[in-house]
């Protein structure tokens, strides 16, 4: 049961993620304005203005810049965060590098917004997913109140000794970003206990001076890859707890890594990122009303990614379609590739569809999930289907 | 009291480094620290000074330091300073060391941004005319007429065509709080720019010439009369902008032959009297704008 004290707000997700920043005190916030995140900033800068919330905030003059200067924060043992989208996103690629690392915990939030060309500001995956390798711990949610807790969340995940890794959350360009929703907004001193203020070593020290973020040659270059690798793996335990954690101080939690929805006797399985979630729910309990065993599973955490559970996954249902809000050209959606990877394991019978929808914002309708377990149904059934497929393809 | 080299402190917080001999950027980073002491952070983006420094695990410098990336190491500074006004720290320097590409090329956005948000920072462009890390390549500060090997020479080919880009107007066009030229040739000049720099808040850039035996292609025992060289031709000039007046540090009385600078490096060996002329031509005009600022300010 809930303890803490909370007041409702009809907040969009942007504004959402802004009252979780001001919530977690960081102490230095740099950032670029790009929509669809920038209600964010605005409401950022109106905080600080009012002088609601205590931190330095830098006017970057690009992502790029947004990142560094998050850097050389975090660098000197502040608390730092950013926020940005989709050309930013790839315009900071080599600061997340950095970032990463050299292990500053900064927590960033992305608006998921399609990549030019075709250039558009709606929203698809293809930029964080273009991330994939970059380092940083990957979250997607699914509505405002989400991206609030999971943006609390973040700083203490990032934080944690164990995981020292920088957190970006995502959250889809406009079907969250700019969708009002009541959200609860938990008390500061409650979340000041949750989150206590950043401790860390891995900061510049004027009695015990160091070099950070060096060269290491090839004798060397290894063991800090090892490292960060090990953090990764940490990372999946402490994302599960601190989302325990905060779901006994807030009465929310979201399952962690994954979470599931009626699967238990699932022999159909839909596997999605983000706000399309919330409309797969509605689909499996019509379906269920009409006897089909549908479920879905909301994949939470892109990186680190739950092998673990898929691997178990993979011997329990008959057939998981995965939503690609993306396309690895060449291949197939990115999201695809990894669960279909953990799914197979040796003597798995278990059938798979790719359904790359959503695209640049186009909606996935009731119809369109409907469609894919009806497929999911079909090829457990022996017929044959493409394995990716374009969802509402104009000329199919 | 004004810095010089006997009251300068014997400590050193910067060697054990990999430099090539001679190299006049690491002249700079020595004597910077001397005088900024060891309550600074020295940010370094790619360039000769961070990969003959900070190479896991032997580090050259005896302060904070960090590598940052090519394009960003004025964005670090400020996220550094923003930092340090965060915690209450006021008595450290958070300083930039970075090359003319990093600076003048790659590094001018995030240069220009953070002087004009005003952050607390020391940036200084040690100045070595080309992208020597990499192998001598050609950068917006490669003066005109300079072999690289983006650059090359050959009876067709002048080597650089383009003149420097002038840093110190950039900064001065924003209103900085401090900006200056300096050389290593001239320490005293130097070392009084940066200890000004130090009581300065808010953004300081220094822009110091600094000669490169490997690049330039002269003796490693030559970085310092080349350096004087270029002051005593007028192809470099030694000034200072502080609270909007420009202030001129070393007048020659009369410019030396341009072609005592150029016959000393082997980048130059190519170079004609018509080239000469078209150098000596450049460098009145730079004059002739400089001369403008200082009279301005009469």
């Amino acid at each position: 049961m809930s303890s803490a004290k909370t007041n409702k707000r009809f907040l969009s997700g942007d504004e959402a993620v802004a009252f979780a920043v001001k919530l977690s005190r960081p102490d230095v916030i740099a950032a670029y304005p790009i929509t669809p995140q920038t209600v964010i900033v605005e409401k950022i800068s109106e905080f600080v203005a009012a002088k609601e919330i205590d931190c330095q905030f830098l006017h970057v003059e690009s992502e790029h810049s947004a990142m560094a200067a998050s850097m050389g924060a975090s660098l000197m043992g502040s608390r730092a965060f950013t926020a940005t989208s989709s050309q930013g996103l790839l315009y900071m690629c080599e600061m997340l590098h950095y970032v990463s690392g050299s292990r500053y915990p900064i927590v960033m939030v992305n608006a998921n917004r399609t990549v030019a060309a075709p250039w558009n500001i709606f929203g698809d995956h293809r930029d964080s997913l273009s991330q994939r390798d970059s380092g940083w711990i990957q979250i997607y949610v699914e509505n405002p109140q989400e991206a609030l807790d999971v943006t609390i969340q973040a700083f203490k995940i990032a934080e944690n000794p164990q995981v020292s890794l920088p957190v970006m959350v995502n959250l889809d360009g406009f079907v969250i970003t700019h969708t009002y929703e009541l959200v609860e907004i938990p008390d500061q001193e409650t979340v000041d206990k949750f989150l206590p203020p950043y401790q860390t070593t891995n900061k510049l020290d004027f009695d015990n001076p160091k070099s950070l973020s060096f060269t290491a040659s090839p004798e060397w270059q290894t063991e800090f890859r090892y490292q960060q690798y090990e953090a990764m793996e940490a990372a999946k335990k402490i994302i599960n707890q601190v989302d325990e954690e905060y779901g006994k101080i807030f009465g929310r939690s979201y399952g962690g890594l994954v979470q599931e929805y009626r699967c238990d006797d699932a022999d159909y399985v839909l596997v999605a990122m983000g706000s399309v979630a919330g409309t797969t729910r509605l689909v499996v309990d019509k379906l269920r009303a009409e006897g089909k065993k549908v479920g879905l599973v909301k994949l939470r955490s892109y990186r680190p990614f739950p092998k673990e559970y898929f691997q178990d996954l993979g011997k329990k249902v008959k057939a998981v379609g995965v939503i690609d809000r993306d396309i690895s050209f060449g291949y197939e959606g990115a999201v695809y590739t990894e669960v279909k990877a953990a799914l197979f394991q040796p003597g798995s019978q278990v059938k798979t569809l790719n359904f790359i929808a959503g695209l640049s914002g186009r909606d996935i309708t009731k119809e369109n999930l409907t469609e894919m377990f009806t497929k999911l149904e079909a090829i457990d059934k022996g017929e044959k289907e493409d394995e990716v497929q374009f969802i509402g393809l104009r000329w199919a | 009291m004004a810095v010089n080299i006997r009251n300068l402190p014997d400590q050193e917080l910067f060697y054990g480094h990999k430099a090539c001999p001679g190299c006049g950027g690491a002249i700079v980073a020595r004597l910077a620290l001397k005088v900024l002491g060891e309550r600074t952070c020295v940010v370094l983006p790619a360039s000769c000074i961070s990969s003959v420094t900070t190479i896991y695990p032997q580090m050259s410098f005896f302060v904070n330091s960090l590598t940052s990336s090519f394009p960003a190491s004025a964005a670090v500074l400020s996220g550094m300073a923003a930092a340090c006004k965060a915690q209450g720290l006021e008595d450290v320097t958070v300083m930039g060391l970075a090359g003319d590409g990093g600076t003048i090329d790659i590094g001018l956005q995030a240069l220009s941004g953070a002087v004009e948000r005003g952050d607390n920072f020391l940036y200084i462009c040690y100045d070595n005319e080309a992208y020597m890390n990499t192998g001598i390549q050609r950068s917006g500060l490669t003066p005109y007429g300079a072999w690289t090997t983006t650059t090359p020479t050959n009876n067709n080919a002048v080597g650089e065509t383009k003149f420097k880009k002038n840093l110190f107007e950039i900064m001065m066009a924003h209103r900085i709080p401090y900006c200056a030229t300096a050389s290593v040739a001239y320490p005293n000049d130097l070392l009084n720019k940066i200890a000004k720099a130090k009581e300065i808040k808010g953004p300081k850039v220094l822009h110091v010439q600094a000669p490169c035996p490997t690049g330039w292609g002269h003796g490693s025992e030559k970085t310092v009369e080349i350096g004087k060289l270029a002051v005593q031709t007028g192809l470099w000039y030694l000034a200072e902008y502080e609270n909007g007046k420009v202030t001129l540090n070393y007048k020659p009385k009369e410019f030396k032959p341009v072609k005592e600078y150029f016959t000393k490096q082997r980048r130059f060996c190519h170079l004609t009297e018509e080239d000469f002329r078209v150098i000596e031509e450049h460098r009145d005009n730079e004059w002739k704008i400089l001369e403008n600022f200082l009279r301005k300010d009469e």
